[in-house]
């Protein structure tokens, strides 16, 4: 038995290290930015410590096996060992132990993360204060409103550090994903029901993110940044775009409604947006509406905006 | 005129790549080397009235197989052409739409026309034959299953060189599946497809379950069956509760397709999550159904080779009814992202986790039937132990997915992608060639060459971990699947160039394999016994390859490896004087199910170009062969005493 | 001589009805038993479809506004009155009574085409007259998807009886043709029942939601 622990342990540690060393920048999910990463950070980190040890027992009796028993005129062989009830029972005893051990910690993560994350900027700038951005996913680009702020950036989005941010988020046509690897983990986005992902970032920087989703020709380029910013750079910024920026018109939000990547520039900002923006119509809506027919909301059950907490509740 | 037959053929034929000209001189020139071999050898008939109207289990069997491989060839070849425009950032050997077709027809064919195939076929060949029986319950079903998977690959086949492939993933999402952002023939062709090969998958189902329940030998009760039976037993209850749904979700999306219908539509009140939720409830039952059986024949192989019988035989009996039972309650880990609310996600996560028991407790059964044994390396038995710390690795970061909040960090990257083709490959596609090497013998009468199989093993195992290992690696970095290419600078292109390496070296491995098939065809080793590895189970009992009738007498079972037993006997000088022979009765050979099979195909060619002059009369053809199939009554013969004597003569098996 | 085709142990079948008698009769029904439960959960596929969409309208016209009583009264007594038809060809076949079992499965076809009729008619009124058509709504396409995979069923069901019939007529009543009825029967039962649940699930709660 003594032996077996000091093999275990040298190999637990030989799988595990490298990984845990290998959390430099370069891999996004082992470097988490904020606290949604963080916390899905810690329970990767617990599932893969347990299931290294898990893999590790498997490898060692595999190992054990072919070598004692794999060799020819070994001794040991006994065709009358078919079964041994106490050591079944053990090791469906021991996986349904390691699933509890990560059920726990995982039903908590996802009722926590279905509320917003204690912010981390100083209290007197940001003081319980939140930010919402609506974020609609067109094919192939990614549309930020600011409905406070009332601006509109196209595949980036600048965010005050330490403090929580309610993405908003639609889909004008395909279903696509929001995912920013460094901030914390994806939510789809869709035409017929909004969802809400709460994300922060602990410091200034910038972190790529991407559609994971696919959705056609121009996915793989459907990729944004978040600019994470101070609390004053930000609103610095807001004045900003809001004094020297064009408006987003009617027939320029059309274009951007086209299936198309954007090339040259890669990124847009706009002061403002006409009002059509922010009913968050997707494409047969506004389909509908071009065509001039009513537009259909009433029955579409997602269209309620109260969905709370992390994704909606579809009603059906 | 012309103008417009021009245009016709240019939207009809898929033109503009060499690739696809290409192809099509290829399919053109195979067609026409097959068609002049058979005429030149004089072979329609032979291959008239021996394949293609056969209703006998094990050619059947033989013939799902080379499908199978054939398909797996045409899937390695998108999965070659994948890696090669991954290879480097911004590589420009695959457009977009290329590549999307591409990996749409990868995944399709690959679940659908390789894994679900290659254990049909495997399990046609084997259980009648372990169970003691003389054929399946419904021999002309069986034909007609094997030969709408058959039509239903070609159609999908056809895509590549006639109006377009498919390009919306093999999950086919819905919007972007839908008409209005996907038109073209490319979608219709997947879901009709895949449609007519599930009608056969179905009839599979019901075919097997009715065979295994029905038709044991007597003597073998249900926990004296051998383990790759019992494994086909749940498969065929899964299939019969899951396809149907699949069915549906087939059969919806086309109407939205074809006739406007709203299911699965952005307007008027369509609801793309339904389709997620209809594909995930086949879908991920689905995952079980190729993985069960391979269960099932490690189980087989593992035993055999161990010279032991299986160790905890109950336990992992009741392990595969669990999985089974868990795999209809965990479809919504297929998107946790979809906006489920906490409590929905924290079921989903512990039952998906559930399923980890079962397969571990498995795992150990492995494990200790090795124990104590007397292990013999051949080349089934590679496979079979590879499997094992391989797909462990499957399933352990397959539990680490199931955690809803770490999911939504995995979720559709490299690690998921990594994930699924560690259980699928070291598990169903380990299982399949274990398979093949193990029942080689049984199907043809001699073995593939071992020291070919044990090379090719090496090379395609190796090749699998170099491709697939640093892939989890590609996902935490964030990279995700279904991108065509990929910017310098993230620090992504090392990663993509060993599995590259490693997945130019799984085709290696399998072409390897190919040529040991040839090879072997020619100067492979005799079986003169029926029994070249020492089994234990009924497969054995008889002569390789099977005679017709399978038995000259329907073995009487007393134990779980039963033909241990009767080995066992004999040696004890116990052996029973044998019966005399008695006429046998078997089904005759039918040539409908391959012309329903055609109707169905012209039916189907006729609806994914929405050309309704076609697809109703082929329907209707297919009605009119069901009805005409109705009023046959003389559809079985009878084999002769002497015929039958001649036949165990031939196999030195006359006592 | 045995007349197993494919295996050899014999139950003593005398005391059982005749199309069970022959191990292919029971092996087939057995069969179709399951391939019924594949219809189940087909058909629940489609209820399952046609309550997550009962309410997507959108702006088109609701179940209120289309249902009318008269006609899906007329239709589910029809239906009802099938089966019970069916079910005494059933009792026929057990007597043994060749014309009693044609006679009451003629009976039974006749209804099946008046209910096809019937639920034609309400198709026709809906789309026609009221513009609810396929394409109006999720909903709508919910609706005359299940109803008309349950049609399909029953045209098909009708085709099927024909068949038998005709071998009915040539060979009488023999443990085969006897089979064949039988399980028409069952599939015949069947559609019966799904009908009840499309009359609850559908019609009822469309009335009252």
């Amino acid at each position: 038995m003594k032996n077996l622990k000091t093999i275990i342990k040298p190999a637990f540690l030989l799988l595990v290290l490298p990984m845990i060393a290998g959390c430099s920048d370069k891999i996004a999910v082992l470097n988490p930015q904020g606290p949604v990463a963080r916390s899905q950070y810690h329970l990767i980190i617990w599932s893969l410590i347990m299931m290294s040890l898990v893999l590790a027992i498997v490898l060692i009796l595999f190992v054990y096996v072919l070598a004692r028993f794999g060799r020819k005129n070994s001794k040991g062989f006994d065709p009358n060992d078919t079964g041994n009830r106490k050591l079944e029972i053990i090791w469906m005893i021991v996986p349904v132990v390691i699933c509890v051990l990560l059920a726990v910690p995982t039903v908590k993560t996802l009722f926590a993360l279905s509320h917003p994350p204690k912010a981390t900027a100083a209290p007197a700038q940001t003081a319980g204060k939140t930010l919402t951005i609506d974020v609609t996913s067109v094919q192939w680009k990614w549309l930020f409103r600011y409905p406070g702020q009332k601006i509109e950036t196209v595949n980036y989005v600048v965010i005050p550090a330490g403090t929580p941010v309610k993405f908003r988020l639609h889909a004008y046509d395909a279903m696509n994903a929001f995912w920013v690897p460094e901030l914390g983990g994806q939510q789809y986005t869709m035409t017929d029901m909004p969802m809400n992902l709460w994300l922060q970032a602990d410091k200034p920087g910038n972190y790529s993110g991407r559609s994971s989703n696919y959705s056609g020709r121009g996915f793989a380029h459907m990729t944004f940044t978040v600019m994470s910013r101070s609390a004053d750079y930000f609103d610095s910024w807001v004045k900003d775009v809001k004094a020297n920026k064009p408006a987003l018109t009617h027939v320029k939000y059309m274009q951007l409604l086209e299936p198309n990547v954007l090339d040259k520039p890669q990124t847009l900002t706009f002061s403002s947006y006409p009002e059509i923006v922010a009913k968050d119509l997707n494409k047969a809506q506004m389909d509908a509406l071009m065509a001039g027919k009513p537009i259909e909301t009433d029955s579409m059950h997602g269209m309620d905006m109260k969905n709370d907490g992390k994704g909606g509740h579809h009603n059906d | 005129m012309i103008d417009s037959i021009k245009s016709f053929m240019g939207w009809f034929f898929v033109t503009g790549d060499p690739m696809i000209y290409g192809a099509d001189a290829s399919i053109a020139l195979v067609s026409i080397g097959i068609v002049a071999v058979l005429t030149y050898f004089k072979k329609w008939k032979w291959l008239w009235e021996e394949w293609l109207t056969t209703v006998d289990h094990k050619r059947i069997g033989i013939m799902y197989i080379i499908a199978a491989l054939l398909m797996l060839f045409r899937g390695g070849i998108d999965a070659l052409m994948m890696r090669a425009q991954l290879t480097l950032p911004n590589m420009h050997f695959l457009d977009a739409e290329h590549y999307n077709q591409v990996f749409t027809t990868h995944g399709t064919i690959m679940i659908i026309f390789v894994a679900m195939p290659f254990i049909f076929g495997l399990m046609n060949i084997a259980v009648p034959l372990q169970i003691g029986a003389r054929d399946v319950a419904y021999p002309f079903l069986n034909a007609l299953s094997f030969w709408f998977f058959f039509v239903g690959a070609m159609l999908f086949n056809l895509s590549f060189v006639i109006g377009g492939s498919p390009d919306a993933g093999w999950s086919s999402y819905a919007p972007y599946a839908g008409a209005e952002l996907n038109p073209g023939v490319g979608q219709n062709y997947y879901l009709i497809g895949v449609q007519i090969s599930g009608i056969g998958s179905l009839a599979t189902g019901i075919n097997f379950l009715v065979t295994i329940l029905k038709m044991r030998a007597p003597g073998m009760t249900l926990f004296k069956m051998p383990m790759f039976t019992w494994s086909v037993l749940i498969t065929s209850v899964i299939v019969v509760f899951a396809f149907p749904a699949f069915t549906v979700a087939l059969a919806l999306m086309t109407i939205d397709r074809l006739f406007g219908a709203h299911f699965f539509t952005i307007a008027a009140g369509g609801s793309p999550m339904l389709w997620a939720n209809l594909f995930w409830f086949w879908g991920h039952p689905e995952v079980y159904i190729v993985l069960l059986p391979v269960f099932g024949i490690f189980s087989e192989v593992i035993a055999t080779f161990a010279h032991k019988t299986l160790f905890g035989y109950a336990v992992m009996v009741w392990s595969m009814i669990a999985i089974s039972v868990l795999s209809f309650i965990t479809w919504l880990h297929h998107f946790f992202t979809m906006g489920n609310t906490a409590p929905v996600n924290a079921f989903f996560s512990i039952s998906t986790m559930l399923i980890a028991i079962p397969t571990g407790v498995k795992i150990f059964n492995w494990l200790f039937t090795l124990n104590k044994g007397r292990i013999q390396f051949t080349t089934p038995m590679l496979w079979a132990l590879a499997f094992i710390p391989n797909f462990t690795i499957g399933g352990v970061t397959g539990v680490m997915l199931a955690m809803a909040p770490a999911d939504y960090q995995y979720h559709n990257s490299y690690f998921l992608v990594a994930h699924f083709h560690s259980t699928l490959i070291a598990g169903t596609v380990f299982g399949i060639f274990c398979g093949l090497h193990y029942w080689w013998p049984k199907m043809f009468g001699y073995l593939l060459d071992e020291r070919k199989g044990k090379w090719s093993f090496w090379i395609f195992m190796i090749s699998f971990n170099v491709c697939f290992m640093p892939m989890y690696f590609l996902g935490l970095m964030g990279m995700t699947r279904r991108m065509y290419t990929y910017p310098a600078g993230l620090g992504w292109t090392p990663i993509n160039v060993v599995m590259t390496i490693g997945a130019v070296g799984m085709g290696v491995g399998f072409a390897l394999m190919a040529w040991n098939i040839i090879w072997s065809a020619f100067y492979g080793k005799k079986d003169t016994t029926g029994d070249p590895w020492g089994g234990r189970t009924l497969e054995w009992v008889t002569a390789s390859p099977a005679p017709e009738y399978n038995f000259a007498h329907i073995p009487e079972v007393s134990t779980r490896d039963a033909f241990t037993a009767m080995k066992e006997e004999k040696e004890k000088g116990l052996a029973k004087s044998s019966k005399p022979y008695e006429p046998i009765h078997m089904p005759n050979n039918t040539g409908i199910p391959v012309i329903m099979a055609s109707f169905m195909f012209v039916a189907g060619f006729g609806f994914v170009f929405e050309w309704y002059w076609m697809g109703i009369p082929g329907l209707i053809g297919v009605i009119a062969c069901m009805i005409a199939r109705s009023f046959v009554y003389n559809d079985h013969h009878y084999i002769s005493i002497d015929e039958i004597k001649r036949t165990e003569a031939a196999t030195g098996r006359l006592s | 001589m045995t007349d197993s085709v494919l295996r050899l142990h014999e139950r003593d079948k005398s005391s059982l009805p005749i199309e069970y008698s022959k191990e292919e009769g029971d092996l087939r029904i057995v069969g179709f038993w399951i391939f019924l439960a594949a219809e189940l959960v087909l058909f629940g596929t489609l209820f399952g479809t046609y309550l997550v969409l009962q309410s997507h309208t959108a702006g088109g016209p609701t179940a209120k506004d289309l249902f009318e009583i008269g006609p899906v009264m007329a239709e589910t007594i029809v239906l009802l009155v099938s089966s019970f038809t069916c079910g005494l060809s059933t009792i026929e076949l057990r007597r043994h009574n060749t014309k009693g079992l044609i006679a009451w499965l003629i009976v039974t076809i006749l209804l099946g085409l008046v209910f096809v009729g019937l639920e034609a008619n309400e198709f026709y009124t809906y789309a026609v007259h009221e513009g609810a058509t396929l394409s109006r709504s999720a909903f709508l396409s919910g609706f005359f998807v299940l109803l008309g995979t349950h049609g399909c069923h029953v045209s098909l069901g009708i085709v099927w009886i024909i068949g038998i019939l005709l071998q009915l007529a040539k060979r009488g009543i023999t443990p085969v043709t006897a089979r064949k009825a039988f399980m028409v029967g069952l599939y015949w039962h069947f559609l019966d029942v799904v009908w009840i649940f499309i009359f609850t699930a559908v019609y009822l709660t469309g009335w009252v939601i």
